[in-house]
């Protein structure tokens, strides 16, 4: 790297922000913000580290855990700092209370987790789920998650959450014991099948339809980025061949040799900066990914609004047909095709006692029916309501976040070029002293 | 004035006198005007006939080292007094060929000239003419390279407009590097390159030595070759280390500054697709949409500035390196010309000595049986042998003091021009670095500007909002 010559970057300004006082920022708007958990307590997923063992099928696998570490808010301020209290868990776990809280709140736009693999890579960045730099970066990640589900208004008073931060043993089981692994199927289901909504709330389709594109297009603006990044490494490394070159030339030149090789330290400065630059920009790329899977939690949030749209259209449908049977059965007209009406045609009318049973049950269905139309109503009212709400609260988080995460791409390219003009600059010096 | 005192040295025949070795001496005796005329009245110790630069040859190596001394400290740019210049291509087609002519165009206050400006056009085989003869006048000076005369990678056809530009400047280079040598520059061929007509520098392409002549020099060139040197002086030797060294080091920079424009375009090439997804991002958003149409902006901006930079590495930085790599080849050919005729020399000493030694064997041996066989006495015999054997080692003599001069001038010459090479060398490759820095930086220094005008931009922008960012 370089040795004499380099000398401190000028920080103008605010431009500079270093990717962890980032990281700040984030959490101090978040706690800004100010939910009840973060108001008590300071969380954060300090550590990360390997481990062996058995897993379900007997067989030895390694794999990562995370150390949570909580701490009261107060004892911090009051400067005692306290040992924090913390446990350990795997990437396994946090996926488990996620899709906890899908099932459970699905009116809110749950917070993403980290990427389970590498991708967009470009060719130096490893794909390895157990290299360093990648469980660094899902250290993050993970803590970001944490982070954004204590500040959101509804998440973060939920039991389980508390639990999954503060009791190492048995949470796995509490979890289950919610039960929310059967509406989590159903759910699945549901948001995996195919059906025709015929009233959708505007909002909520183009929401979905705004999940759709941002899915496309971030992932689209990750591919073009790594390949971009790929080729700027290459082009930096390739000067460190000048400064090779340049040492072995200056050792046959008399009068040029100082320049030369003073020159050539600073291509070798140069080429290595690179590897710092790439770094700082994956945690932009980090940031965009967040958005990429917060994509898709907005449109599970849709989904679920045509869900419970078209239960509750499947419902008034269902209540209009009886409502037209029991019309049929008191006028004796047949205004539809049914089978009934068929069948007894062919094999007579039926006894007026038998009509008088029917009709009573269809009142008794027609009564149900809307009550049961009421309910879904309802629930489609009460949904709508919750989850816009939260949908609103998403866009201006993701508008404030993403425009806080161009601002430090343009920081991160500013600081890049004030470390080219540098060494340029310096190599410039020392040319002239060839 | 020096002039004329170098000419009384000179015979007009073909061998040249014993010089006295004080004649430095009297050259700087001349006042400091002459030092002066010295540098422009060079060409009038050229005679008339075509093959002017054999004459000069015949001076005293000690005369023309000094006078190239004195003409080198002459050289500012204040006393520059010829300004040459290379432009116009245009295309000729005629029933056999097609071909491209540039303009030269002259502007001298010289006094050999007839005029203060010139213009005429040539082709590239007349600079090759050109070269071919300042190399043949001055095997051991080092002529500027002129460029290729196909370019192999890449097939690049010969008209196409970037090669035809490429090949203008080295042409414009090339010549200004003739003009800005203190022999080159008041060469003959040189003056008549840059005014003759095309008529008459054709007829005058004819005169010279011949096509045999030639031959025969390369005949004699190849078996002084084959011969080898044997006592190379070591600054010779240094020198040859030096030029294979300087060649594989100044290819690798050549090498490798490709490779860094490749890889440049290459990367330009991906950053030419963030921009327009930023924008295409912008289209789905409120809020967010100027930021992204702003940041798709800048990307953009930034790829222009990439762009102009790659071009600039390639019409400035890699010409330049590329013209030392010939030059590189130049110095090996000039030190194998120079061992050359130290062989022809180091041949005609032992040839020389080998007479000698027959001469002084002769004078014991007789082979009486053979003379008396013709009806010759021994000592007629003897007489006639020895008379024969004189005359054939005072020819061998002369040729040999010839040799032993012509060793001299080109040993000398060479020196000198080494050191005024590798200063012109450093001058340049100083300046192409230079050149180099300043455009990164520059590059650098307007991205900077461009980012910085976004971050401006949003700040004003929250500003206004009523928002406070974080920063």
């Amino acid at each position: 790297m370089a040795d004499s010559g380099s000398e401190e970057i000028a920080v103008i300004g605010n431009t500079d922000l270093t990717p962890s006082e980032s990281e700040n920022n984030l959490k101090n708007t978040m706690v800004e913000k100010g939910t009840s958990l973060l108001k008590m307590m300071e969380i954060s997923v300090a550590e990360a580290e390997k481990r062996t063992g058995k897993n379900a099928v007997n067989m030895q696998e390694t794999y990562t855990v995370y150390l949570i570490e909580t701490r009261p808010v107060d004892a911090a301020s009051e400067g005692t700092n306290p040992v924090p209290d913390s446990l350990w868990r795997r990437y396994s776990e946090f996926e488990l209370l996620r899709n906890y809280l899908l099932v459970t709140y699905p009116f809110s736009v749950v917070p993403p987790l980290p990427e389970k693999r590498a991708e967009f890579v470009w060719h130096k960045l490893s794909a390895d789920n157990m290299d360093p730099d990648f469980v660094e970066r899902r250290r993050v990640g993970l803590e970001n998650f944490l982070l954004r589900v204590a500040s959101h208004p509804d998440l973060s008073s939920d039991k389980i959450f508390y639990s999954f931060l503060t009791e190492e043993n048995g949470w796995k089981e509490t979890v289950f014991e919610t039960g929310f692994q059967a509406k989590a199927d159903s759910r699945l289901k549901a948001l995996n099948a195919t059906f025709r909504v015929k009233n959708p709330d505007k909002r909520f389709a183009e929401m979905k339809h705004y999940g759709d594109e941002l899915q496309s297009v971030i992932s689209q603006l990750l591919r073009v980025r790594a390949r971009a990044a790929d080729r700027l490494y290459g082009v930096y490394k390739v000067h460190g061949n000048y400064g090779r070159v340049f040492s072995e030339w200056s050792a046959i030149e008399k009068e040029m040799g100082d320049g030369l090789q003073s020159a050539g330290h600073h291509m070798d400065a140069y080429a290595a900066s690179v590897d710092d630059i790439l770094e700082e920009e994956e945690h932009y790329a980090d940031q965009l990914k967040e958005y990429l899977f917060y994509a898709d939690a907005l449109r599970a949030v849709c989904r679920k609004h045509e869900l419970t749209q078209y239960e509750l259209e499947m419902a008034a449908q269902d209540l209009t047909s009886k409502k037209q049977q029991r019309e049929e059965l008191a006028t004796g007209t047949i205004r539809t095709f049914s089978l009934k009406g068929m069948t007894s045609k062919l094999f007579g009318q039926e006894t007026p006692e038998q009509r008088e049973a029917k009709l009573k049950m269809l009142e008794t269905q027609i009564e149900e029916g809307e009550e049961l139309v009421k309910e879904r109503n309802a629930e489609c009212e009460e949904f709508v309501k919750s989850a816009w709400v939260d949908i609103e609260r998403f866009k201006e988080q993701k508008d404030h976040d993403l425009r806080e995460a161009l601002i430090s791409y343009a920081i991160m390219q500013i600081s890049m070029c004030k470390k080219g003009i540098q060494v340029w600059n310096n190599a410039k010096e020392c040319f002239s002293k060839m | 004035m020096s002039a004329s005192v170098v000419d009384n040295t000179v015979s007009s025949g073909n061998s040249s006198v014993a010089i006295p070795t004080d004649i430095s001496g009297q050259i700087l005796d001349l006042d400091e005007d002459d030092e002066l005329e010295v540098f422009s009245k060079d060409t009038s110790t050229t005679q008339t006939d075509g093959s002017s630069f054999n004459a000069s040859m015949q001076t005293s190596p000690a005369s023309m080292i000094n006078q190239y001394k004195f003409e080198e400290e002459e050289e500012d740019a204040d006393t520059k007094d010829i300004f040459v210049t290379v432009d116009n291509p245009e295309s000729h087609v005629t029933a056999i060929e097609t071909y491209i002519t540039y303009r030269v165009e002259t502007k001298t206050t010289r006094s050999e000239f007839d005029s203060s400006e010139f213009e005429v056009r040539r082709r590239y085989q007349d600079f090759l003419w050109l070269k071919g003869r300042l190399e043949e006048a001055h095997p051991t000076l080092i002529v500027h390279p002129l460029p290729e005369k196909f370019v192999m990678k890449g097939m690049v056809e010969r008209f196409n407009e970037d090669f035809i530009e490429t090949r203008r400047r080295a042409l414009h280079k090339f010549l200004n590097k003739i003009a800005e040598h203190p022999i080159f520059s008041s060469s003959e061929d040189f003056k008549i390159f840059l005014t003759a007509g095309s008529g008459e520098l054709t007829s005058h392409k004819k005169q010279g030595p011949g096509f045999l002549s030639r031959m025969g020099e390369t005949v004699k060139a190849v078996a002084a070759a084959v011969r080898g040197v044997r006592n190379r002086p070591q600054e010779f030797t240094d020198m040859q280390e030096y030029a294979e060294a300087f060649s594989q080091k100044i290819s690798s920079l050549d090498k490798v500054t490709q490779r860094i424009v490749r890889e440049q375009k290459e990367y330009l090439e991906e950053l030419k697709e963030c921009g327009p997804t930023y924008a295409l991002w912008s289209q789905s958003e409120q809020e967010l949409a100027e930021p992204l149409k702003n940041v798709a902006g800048c990307v953009d901006n930034c790829c222009k500035e990439t762009e102009e930079q790659v071009k600039h590495l390639n019409d400035h930085l890699i010409p330049v390196l590329h013209e030392y790599v010939l030059c590189a080849d130049t110095l090996k050919a000039v030190l194998r010309r120079r061992d050359n005729i130290q062989a022809d020399f180091e041949g005609k000493t032992e040839a020389l000595a080998t007479k000698k030694a027959d001469r002084d064997a002769d004078s014991k041996v007789l082979s009486l049986a053979w003379d008396s066989l013709v009806g010759r006495s021994p000592e007629e015999v003897k007489q006639q042998k020895q008379q024969k054997l004189k005359g054939e080692i005072k020819e061998m003599r002369d040729e040999l003091d010839k040799a032993e001069d012509r060793l001299e001038w080109a040993n000398n010459a060479l020196k000198t021009d080494w050191t005024r090479w590798q200063k012109v060398m450093r001058t340049d490759l100083r300046s192409a670095f230079i050149d180099t820095a300043e455009r990164n930086v520059s590059y650098y220094e307007k991205c900077l500007a461009v980012w910085e005008s976004f971050l401006q931009s949003q700040r004003t922008d929250a500003e206004g909002n009523g928002k406070v960012d974080s920063s």
